[in-house]
């Protein structure tokens, strides 16, 4: 599924979003919707004389992490400041670290797994960094056309992991996979919530054979990925193509436009003067903190997986879908605990469920679908009260209003026409408005599905198919008898 | 005089990431305070280090961390009580790009 000549490398940012609280001050880390400014303490606006201290449980999470990405963690590490004049950090510069100039970073040489169309890829992690999370700034319209800026530091400080890899994707869709396992695994180690905005974020670097490696920043989920590297290969090939050369330049993936833009920033390196953060003492890990962490790791959605096909016999493609997500892969289990049918379930929820969720743009979180209720749809069309065509008319309708499935079908008089009175007289029916299809149908068994399917128009869906298909075959029978009769008694007249 | 060690052109490149404008005066007399110093500092160069490690901290403290627990923050009052500029309870910065 390579693309011709693509190289990308990606830097990601992961917020530890099950922290309370900010990487080095006790300021409530849950932002998302509080009035600006709202969340901010001496230590985070870097005022004179604060003094940062590190938050021990992020730094669990991060060993976690790291360890969870198949990463040497380091033993002795630092934090460094890496100085610039932007305003999304008070300080004036954030604290982060640092693999150069004597800096170690939190963990090197990992690495991950991706799979697509059965071919395994291996993806080399070289280093995770601990660092602050900048404010938000809020641009009026585009970024490059806004008058000035605004800014809210209640994100500022917020606990980040910088994932940065080896540039080892050769497609968009690669690099998306790649986001969307990482998410799954932090979500699995409960350090990480992927459905709250802009919590997984990444820069890309991308380059095209005879090209430039360009920058591309602002890629606000996994989803953005695809589609802002998909946009930058079509920009640099063309340009390629015209003969023009592409330059080096840091872009900014603009997603109400869906493009990128150029972001004319100084020609020069940025200069960012790291050095040791004297504020902050050195962290030392001893073997037995990181076997103590290792010992409190939960299951990973790869021994998920194997567990998902051992236990419930699932194929392990399925497996694989549902442990994509952990959300996916806890609604799953909550069903089958319910109702002992993992394929059953998995089938559903494979095909219309995930659907139905790609369709609304929800996530199987946002929707008011719960595990009850699904397995009660399955079972109603177990137990012969719906059909499956009624079960996938209503399956929108309970995502939407997690209303119950026999609510709705008792409430919309959706039950399955199981009366065979009923029945023979709307066959009897559909026989007198089609004459012709009668007559085919006696010969040729394409035509008997054409009256199932006219009968089922009919009746909206709610004909139990079984009953129906075997009662038309029953009438066709009746009639080619009766055919056979007169024809018989013809030749005598 | 020895070779200098930071050139006019570092001067003001320095200037220019740290946002100061300097005059054409100011850059010559800065050039030469900074090599001055540079050099008072060269006699640490003497100083035998062969076999010691870096310094990093100068406090023979490590792992000093806060639990993971909410503290009060500051009102927006008090946040913003120093910004120049403010506009519905953001600070206001010029467009960077």
């Amino acid at each position: 599924m390579s693309v011709q000549g693509v190289i990308i490398g990606l830097e990601v940012h992961v917020q530890l979003t099950s922290l309370k609280t900010k990487l080095f001050c006790g300021c409530s880390s849950d932002y998302r919707g509080k009035e600006p400014n709202t969340l901010v303490c001496p230590v985070c606006l870097g005022l004179p004389g604060a003094l940062p201290v590190l938050n021990r449980k992020a730094l669990e999470y991060a060993v976690m992490a790291a360890l969870a990405l198949n990463c040497k963690v380091s033993k002795r590490m630092f934090f460094f400041r890496k100085n610039y004049f932007y305003p999304d950090m008070p300080k004036n510069f954030q604290i982060s670290q640092y693999d150069r100039a004597g800096g170690v970073p939190l963990a090197v040489n990992g690495y991950l797994t991706i799979e697509d169309q059965n071919r395994v890829k291996k993806i080399r992690i070289s280093r995770i960094h601990l660092e602050e999370d900048p404010g938000r700034l809020v641009h009026l319209g585009p970024i490059d056309q806004s008058p000035y800026t605004l800014v809210d530091y209640n994100r500022a400080g917020i606990a980040l992991l910088e994932v940065v890899t080896e540039p080892d994707f050769n497609s968009p869709k690669e690099a998306r996979l790649f986001l969307q396992k990482l998410r799954s695994i932090l979500e699995h180690l409960g350090v990480f919530d992927g459905s709250l905005e802009g919590a997984m974020r990444c820069d890309a670097n991308i380059s095209l054979e005879g090209g430039t490696r360009v920058e591309i920043k602002n890629i606000t989920s996994f989803k953005e990925v695809e589609r802002a590297l998909n946009f930058e290969i079509l920009r640099q090939r063309d340009l390629l193509e015209k003969g023009i050369s592409v330059k080096r330049e840091t872009r900014h993936w603009d997603e109400a436009r869906r493009i990128t833009v150029s972001l004319r920033t100084k020609e020069e390196e940025q200069d960012y003067r790291y050095f040791p953060e004297p504020d902050l003492v050195p962290i030392v890990l001893s073997e037995e903190f990181i076997k103590d962490v290792k010992r409190r790791m939960p299951e990973l959605p790869e021994a998920r997986m194997r567990r998902f096909m051992l236990s419930y016999g699932l194929p392990r493609y399925d497996a694989e879908v549902l442990v994509s997500s952990k959300d996916l892969a806890d609604f799953f289990e909550e069903c089958v605990k319910i109702y002992n049918k993992p394929k059953k379930i998995s089938n559903w929820m494979m095909s219309d469920l995930l659907r139905c969720l790609y369709e609304n743009n929800l996530e199987l979180k946002e929707s008011k679908i719960t595990p009850q209720s699904l397995v009660e749809m399955i079972q109603l069309i177990e137990e012969g009260t719906i059909s499956v065509k009624i079960a996938k008319k209503i399956l929108p309708t309970m995502i939407l209003t997690g209303r119950s499935p026999r609510e709705i079908v008792e409430s919309e008089g959706l039950t399955k026409i199981t009366s065979r009175k009923l029945l023979s007289e709307l066959i009897a029916t559909v026989f007198r408005e089609n004459p012709k299809a009668v007559r085919d149908a006696l010969t040729n068994e394409k035509a008997v599905h054409f009256l199932v399917g006219q009968l089922m128009k009919k009746t909206k869906g709610k004909a139990d198919p079984a009953l129906a298909n075997e009662m038309i075959k029953e009438m066709l029978e009746a009639v080619r008898r009766k055919e056979g009769s007169s024809k018989a008694s013809t030749p005598s007249q | 005089m020895k070779k200098p060690r930071i050139s006019r052109r570092e001067v003001e490149h320095i200037a220019w990431l740290a946002h100061i404008e300097l005059t054409e005066e100011e850059k010559t007399l800065f050039t030469e305070q900074l090599n001055e110093i540079l050099e008072y500092f060269r006699k640490i160069d003497s100083a035998d280090t062969e076999g010691v490690s870096p310094t990093y901290h100068v406090l023979d403290l490590v792992n000093v961390y806060r639990e993971d627990e909410v503290q009060e923050s500051l009102t927006r009052e008090e946040a913003l009580s120093n910004a120049p500029k403010k506009e519905r309870g953001f600070l206001k910065a010029p467009r960077i790009v």
